[in-house]
């Protein structure tokens, strides 16, 4: 490890001041947390809420797993992952269970988490309520007051225009019974992971200088009708690979003529089904 | 209209002394009246007098400097001036509507007629996707808006058409008062008058009360039962519409009403 970076490149005062956001999140699940975020030797977009929100809470012993698009080996991942390894020095891994912090762009592993994993998320637009109010003076009042019933408006646009509701991904999910949060680009297919999940889930965005959390075993609920209630993306076919028929699975043209096939976009799960051991 | 609706004990709106300054500029000044329930009040004078200042202070869209603005809620009577932001939030969310001048602002125009309708019905609470559908489809039919432009962007629709839709918008939870900040301006003739006959339909057949801030005496004359004329911020004569427009007392009232074009 190069001395010239200090332990996981943030200095200690920006840490301390970001493990304290992260505290305040933690208590008020779902609770937009602003922080000084810090510039990263990566631009806005490609992680640098997740990577600080890594930075603060990674300690020498842990094992780092980075994925981008459920995949271990995008060159997102890769860059990140080589990173930590450069200015902390910690252990990296490919593995799900073996990983105590997992940063991620867009999925959540298919391997149940447990309790004691960290989760990190790289979140692109923290304010769910955007799409309804763009004024930010007025988005925090909607918060404050508990003001949630536009939120509808965006899954009623929806099922009117396309007969269903077509949001696929940030789905917009109530926690803890009280605020609404946006889950970030995760696929409505992870929307369940969350709840009730005995890890604990960080949400940071780098550009709106943003963190939220969800704790363990809190309620986090999709958002939806009576009428038109919250459903899952569904397959026709198997993982190509692994032949998995209960993972979130990628489509992949693969030539001119409209040939496609399937396979898990969680590679580490799929290699494992597949058989495949890790060096 | 010269029905008058029978006397309530209470007022549903009552403003004392009421006044706003933005800095030296006075904005309106020692502003009083109460409004009974059905009752509908207009505000007349030229621009510059202080009338939208005055709705915008009743809306709780600025604070007054002084005076009060109680409302008869389903709480009882509460100072809107002096109450919890989140109450008063609570009381312009469920139980008033506004109407503005310029329907961008009043409606969203990115999202579909229906969705601005429904838009209060599931801040209400309602989660039923067909029954949001069914009401919306009920209020554009009220409001003369072609049903099979539920799905359409209010872009897309004429300035007539958008004003009606921002008045079905508020009032698809029945509110128990509008406020309207010159609902008819900027639109040709022949389209306010077909607005001032929905604007009639609706207030006789839901017994609602209005506050109608307007610079069209025309207007003013339809639609309300008594008339309240401002000059200079300051409230300068007051009395029923036709008794106002028909026999003004004051100068200034005198003026206003012999300013009118009469083809």
């Amino acid at each position: 490890m190069p001395l010239s970076y200090n332990f996981a490149y943030l200095d200690e005062q920006s840490k301390k001041m970001i493990r304290r956001s992260i505290l305040k999140a933690l208590a008020i699940p779902g609770f937009q947390v602003p922080f000084g975020g810090r510039e990263m030797p990566l631009p806005y977009g490609w992680g640098t809420g997740g990577i600080q929100l890594t930075a603060a809470v990674i300690g020498p012993d842990d094992r780092l797993k980075v994925i981008d698009q459920g995949s271990d080996d995008t060159v997102n991942a890769i860059s990140i992952k080589a990173f930590f390894k450069k200015t902390a020095g910690i252990a990296i891994t490919e593995e799900t269970r073996a990983a105590t912090i997992i940063q991620t762009r867009h999925r959540i592993p298919e391997t149940p988490l447990q309790n004691g994993q960290i989760m990190v998320f790289q979140v692109p637009i923290p304010e769910p309520l955007q799409f309804i109010e763009p004024k930010k003076s007025q988005t925090a009042k909607m918060h404050g007051f508990e003001e949630y019933g536009s939120m509808h408006v965006k899954l009623y646009e929806d099922i009117a225009k396309f007969g269903r509701i077509a949001t696929a991904f940030d789905y917009p999910v109530q926690v803890h019974q009280r605020y609404i949060m946006s889950p970030s680009p995760i696929p409505k297919y992870d929307n369940p992971k969350l709840h009730r999940s005995p890890a604990v889930h960080l949400f940071g965005a780098g550009r709106e200088k943003r963190i939220y959390a969800v704790p363990p075993y809190t309620d986090v609920v999709s958002l939806d009708f009576e009428d038109y209630p919250f459903e899952l993306e569904k397959w026709d076919g198997a993982c190509a690979v692994c032949g998995s028929t209960d993972s979130f699975l990628d489509e992949i043209i693969t030539d001119d003529t409209g040939t496609r096939m399937f396979i898990c976009s969680d590679t580490e799960y799929c290699q494992k089904k597949a058989g495949n051991t890790f060096s | 209209m010269t029905r008058m609706p029978e006397n309530s004990s209470q007022p549903l709106l009552a403003v004392t002394h009421l006044s706003k300054f933005f800095g030296r500029q006075l904005g309106c000044h020692d502003i009083g009246f109460t409004v009974s329930p059905g009752e509908v009040i207009g505000v007349v004078g030229e621009s510059g007098s202080g009338k939208s200042t005055l709705l915008n202070c009743i809306a709780g869209r600025i604070k007054p400097s002084n005076g009060s603005v109680f409302f008869n809620s389903s709480a009882g009577m509460i100072d809107l001036c002096r109450s919890s932001e989140a109450l008063v939030r609570k009381i312009i969310r469920t139980q008033t509507g506004y109407v503005t001048q310029n329907a961008a602002q009043g409606l969203k125009m990115h999202i579909s007629a229906g969705g601005n309708i429904g838009e209060k019905l599931m801040a209400g609470g309602m989660r039923h996707y067909g029954q949001i559908r069914k009401m919306a489809l009920a209020w554009l039919e009220r409001v003369e808006i072609d049903p099979d432009r539920i799905d359409d962007m209010p872009a897309t629709f004429s300035g007539g058409m958008q004003q009606r839709l921002q008045i079905a918008a508020n009032l698809v939870n029945s509110p128990k008062i509008m406020l309207m900040d010159e609902p008819t301006s900027g639109l040709d003739v022949s389209v306010q008058a077909r607005l001032i006959d929905v604007l009639r339909k609706l207030v006789s057949g839901l017994n609602l009360s209005m506050v109608l801030v307007t610079h069209d005496l025309a207007v003013a004359r339809l639609l309300c039962h008594r008339l309240y004329v401002m000059k200079q911020g300051e409230m300068v004569e007051s009395g029923l519409s036709d008794q106002i427009l028909d026999d003004p007392r004051q100068p200034y009232t005198q003026l206003l009403v012999s300013s009118v074009l009469k083809p």
